[in-house]
């Protein structure tokens, strides 16, 4: 057990804690229950200035717009430490930064790399994700959005639901079946698809916090060249799998459950009952240490998790844990946060009894998405089991034809 | 920065784990559990040739003066094998209890002999957390009236530290007179809680006061946490194996959403615990005392209550299999129930942490 950091390391924090000092006056405000819409142009000049300075893409080629550092987690731990501890942004963190721009960096063509990798991370061009489908959510490989090639054209037709961004988004990395006759998980290609090729219709659906955060997208004959596609057809599943690797990882992040925890024991020093802190009552301060503990075993096991990746060792259970330990973690941070507000604790959006900018119940359905989203609780428990366990995949149930199986 | 075993530690942990597997298998445990005394000549000699006794006493008394992780390692492996061996009183509380207090005599007279394997150390420290109706120790010129109940690793101890109140660790031989020292039958028979009687007994202070009985507590509870967290570990494992051999409707019930949910909620309670523990464990010599307490609180207060969990899970995934004592199953059931019953409370513990943070 060494918990050090070389000399190297306390200098480079050195330098994150100067440069956060610094320039932390420039910095976007954090998310509230404000529409989490397009970027501002505040949020794009702030992530210019981080790019530069090397705290996001820190490890993009400098010839994709990158900073070009060697991957070092240790360094990509103490900038999110940093700044979190700040309580400002480490950067912008759309989909297209945390999936689409590892997964071209490790799968994509040189071209679709220079294309693509310098707008994605500056936020210039938005990005969203085309994978869930009405009928094809957990079970993804059965999606049926299809696309055709047509000389030098892929012809789409079909429906994305679910889709975050898209009434904003340039652009979609998009799972589309072009191989019909393949088997259910080879017939799908990953394509890369401007948003606004016509014959592709955006409608957005309002959530449960009263925005509309996600979309449903109609795909009507829309066409796309050719070259669109990232690995070769029918590799859309693979490619899939790696984009997911990050995306599950981003959803278990510590740092996030840190920075709500830490949030947390500020508003119940602040918040008062009867004129006692909501710290001092012992059943809140109960749910809080309860909550304390998980959220530094979640830190504590990363920190494994991250002694694995530097030695190259797969991390195993540790890392397959953590999207459904961290997000159901989350949402019991916002829950208390909630329950030590009492009756406030339900005030929304505007208004002068709001606390954190009415944030906490923003974030109890948000995170509650996130819970659904990326693979499911139950959907995680099944990777667990199947894939860390070794347990029996599921036997398939057989679907009773129409007219048979109801009951009249 | 590496978090977890060193090469070294884990050729210990692979030393530790085939002695044990030798030396405490389950028949021999239900053996030892006969008797209740929570003690086996044989597996603590082996202990004490790997030099297991000898981790937290410092170099100058014949110990090998490593960190509270190795002893831990050690804590969590007993509690995997649901091993009879005072081994947490003995040399996961006694060498640095000692080692740290301004009672130089007592620590030469002790330390070498416990790096030995020839003294063995009980705690009765129930006291200082929550003294039961009946219970209570005062001090009278130097002698200890009253009575202590649950103390820990009693059946062979030589000696007992005892805290009066908050204020004072006392150090007791077993045969010093007017001590009487009375069993308790607890569900877990693998380990031995007494009842001591004082009547007038003469004790030596362990110098240290009120912070030196925290540490004893802090030292206590990190190791009781690592031993559920072996426990723990174990019976999952079982629960596991048992799933993919237990064929019903056709089909291995590991199969079952169900069982298989069980099993994935099992382990993701677990595995960010063991990160917990074992930092928790390597707090205790590595960091500032105030974190050390704090983790050993969080360790204490999670461990208890993600033991629980599983304890349950994983007797339930066996059926009635599980409810049997043939199988044997029940002594980590009954090992993670006795860790947490002890020495606090999870909400009392967890009270204390909320206490330390707003202090
Ligand atoms: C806020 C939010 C944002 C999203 N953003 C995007 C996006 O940008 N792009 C995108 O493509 N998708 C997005 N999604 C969609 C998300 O990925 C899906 O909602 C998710 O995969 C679940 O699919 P579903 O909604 O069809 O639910 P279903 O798959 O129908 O699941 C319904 C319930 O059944 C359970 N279930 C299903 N299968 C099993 C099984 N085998 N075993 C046990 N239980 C099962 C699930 O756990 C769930 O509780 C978003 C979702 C949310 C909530």
């Amino acid at each position: 057990m060494d918990l050090s950091l070389d000399q190297r390391y306390l200098d480079f924090r050195e330098q994150v804690r100067s440069f956060v000092a610094a320039n932390r006056a420039d910095a976007p405000p954090s998310v509230t229950s404000r529409d989490r819409g397009a970027p501002t142009q505040e949020a794009l000049d702030w992530q210019r200035r981080l790019i530069a300075a090397g705290y996001t893409a820190r490890t993009v080629p400098a010839e994709y717009g990158g900073f070009g550092a060697e991957p070092d987690m240790l360094e990509t731990m103490i900038i999110n430490e940093e700044f979190s501890a700040a309580g400002i942004q480490a950067g912008l963190a759309g989909i297209g930064i945390m999936m689409l721009v590892p997964t071209l960096l490790e799968v994509g063509t040189a071209e679709q790399k220079a294309r693509y990798i310098p707008k994605a991370i500056t936020g210039e061009e938005w990005w969203c994700q085309g994978y869930s489908e009405p009928g094809s959510g957990s079970d993804l490989a059965s999606l049926r959005t299809n696309g055709r090639l047509d000389g030098e054209e892929w012809v789409i037709n079909g429906q994305k639901i679910w889709t975050s961004g898209a009434h904003f988004a340039q652009m979609m990395f998009c799972l589309v079946r072009t191989e019909p006759d393949a088997p259910k998980h080879r017939g799908i290609s990953y394509l890369l698809i401007p948003m606004e090729t016509p014959g592709i219709t955006v409608s957005p659906l309002k959530t449960m916090t009263g925005r509309s955060e996600f979309n449903q997208v109609f795909f009507d004959d829309a066409r796309i060249p050719a070259g669109n596609i990232v690995a070769g057809r029918g590799e859309g599943w693979k490619v899939a799998n790696v984009t997911l690797k990050h995306e599950r990882g981003g959803l278990g992040d510590p740092a996030k459950s840190i920075a709500r925890f830490d949030g947390l024991v500020k508003l119940m020093r602040e918040e008062t009952i009867n004129g006692q802190r909501a710290i001092d009552d012992p059943l809140l301060a109960d749910r809080l240490m309860q909550l304390e503990a998980k959220m530094l075993a979640l830190k504590l096991n990363n920190m494994r998790v991250l002694t694995a990746d530097l030695e190259g060792n797969d991390p195993g259970l540790a890392r397959l844990v953590t999207k459904y330990y961290g997000t159901t973690l989350n949402h019991e941070l916002d829950a208390l946060a909630i329950d030590a507000m009492g009756e406030l604790g339900v005030l929304y959006e505007d208004g002068d009894y709001l606390r954190d900018e009415g944030a906490w119940q923003a974030w109890y359905m948000h995170d509650l998405g996130l819970i659904i989203g990326g693979g499911s609780t139950n959907i995680q428990r099944n990777i667990i089991a199947e894939r860390g366990l070794d347990l029996p995949r599921e036997p398939k149930a057989v679907i009773p034809p129409q007219g048979m199986g109801g009951r009249g | 920065m590496r978090f977890g075993l060193s090469l070294e530690q884990e050729t210990f942990r692979d030393q530790l784990q085939r002695l044990l597997a030798d030396r405490a298998p389950l028949d021999r445990v239900r053996e030892v559990a006969a008797d209740g005394n929570g003690y086996d000549e044989r597996l603590w000699s082996g202990l004490t040739e790997l030099g297991a006794m000898g981790v937290l006493v410092p170099e100058e008394y014949g110990g090998l003066g490593m960190g509270s992780f190795d002893a831990g390692l050690v804590v969590e492996e007993l509690g995997r094998s649901v091993a009879p061996a005072p081994y947490l009183g003995t040399a996961f509380v006694a060498p640095l209890v000692l080692s740290e207090s301004g009672s130089n005599s007592l620590a030469a007279e002790w330390l070498p002999r416990i790096a030995g394997g020839e003294a063995r150390i009980g705690l009765a420290l129930g006291e200082a957390v929550s003294a039961r109706a009946g219970a209570g120790v005062v001090v009278n010129g130097g002698r200890l009236s009253g009575k202590a109940l649950a103390a820990m690793d009693a059946g062979a101890a030589d000696a007992f530290i005892v805290s009066a109140g908050v204020e004072q660790l006392w150090l007791v031989r077993s045969d010093a007179s007017g001590l009487t020292r009375t069993p308790m039958t607890s569900i877990d028979r693998t380990r031995a809680l007494a009842e001591l009687r004082f009547d007038e007994v003469e004790a030596e202070p362990i110098a240290g006061g009120a912070s030196l009985t925290q540490r004893a507590l802090d030292l206590a509870r990190v190791a009781l946490a690592a031993d559920t967290l072996g426990a723990a570990d174990a019976m999952f494992q079982q629960a596991l194996d048992y799933s993919k051999q237990r064929v019903q409707f056709e089909r291995v019930i590991g199969s079952f959403q169900g069982v298989k949910h069980a099993l994935a909620d099992m382990i993701t309670g677990l595995e960010p615990s063991r990160a917990l523990v074992w930092y928790a464990t390597h707090a205790q010599t590595e960091m500032p005392r105030d974190e050390a307490h704090r983790l050993a609180c969080h360790a204490k207060a999670h461990l208890a209550e993600v033991g629980r969990m599983v304890a349950r899970a994983a007797t339930e995934v066996h059926g009635g299999m599980g409810f049997t004592d043939d199988l044997g199953l029940h002594y980590w059931f009954k090992r993670i129930g006795l860790d947490r019953q002890l020495l606090g409370s999870p909400e009392q513990i967890r009270a204390e942490a909320a206490a330390a943070m707003v202090a």
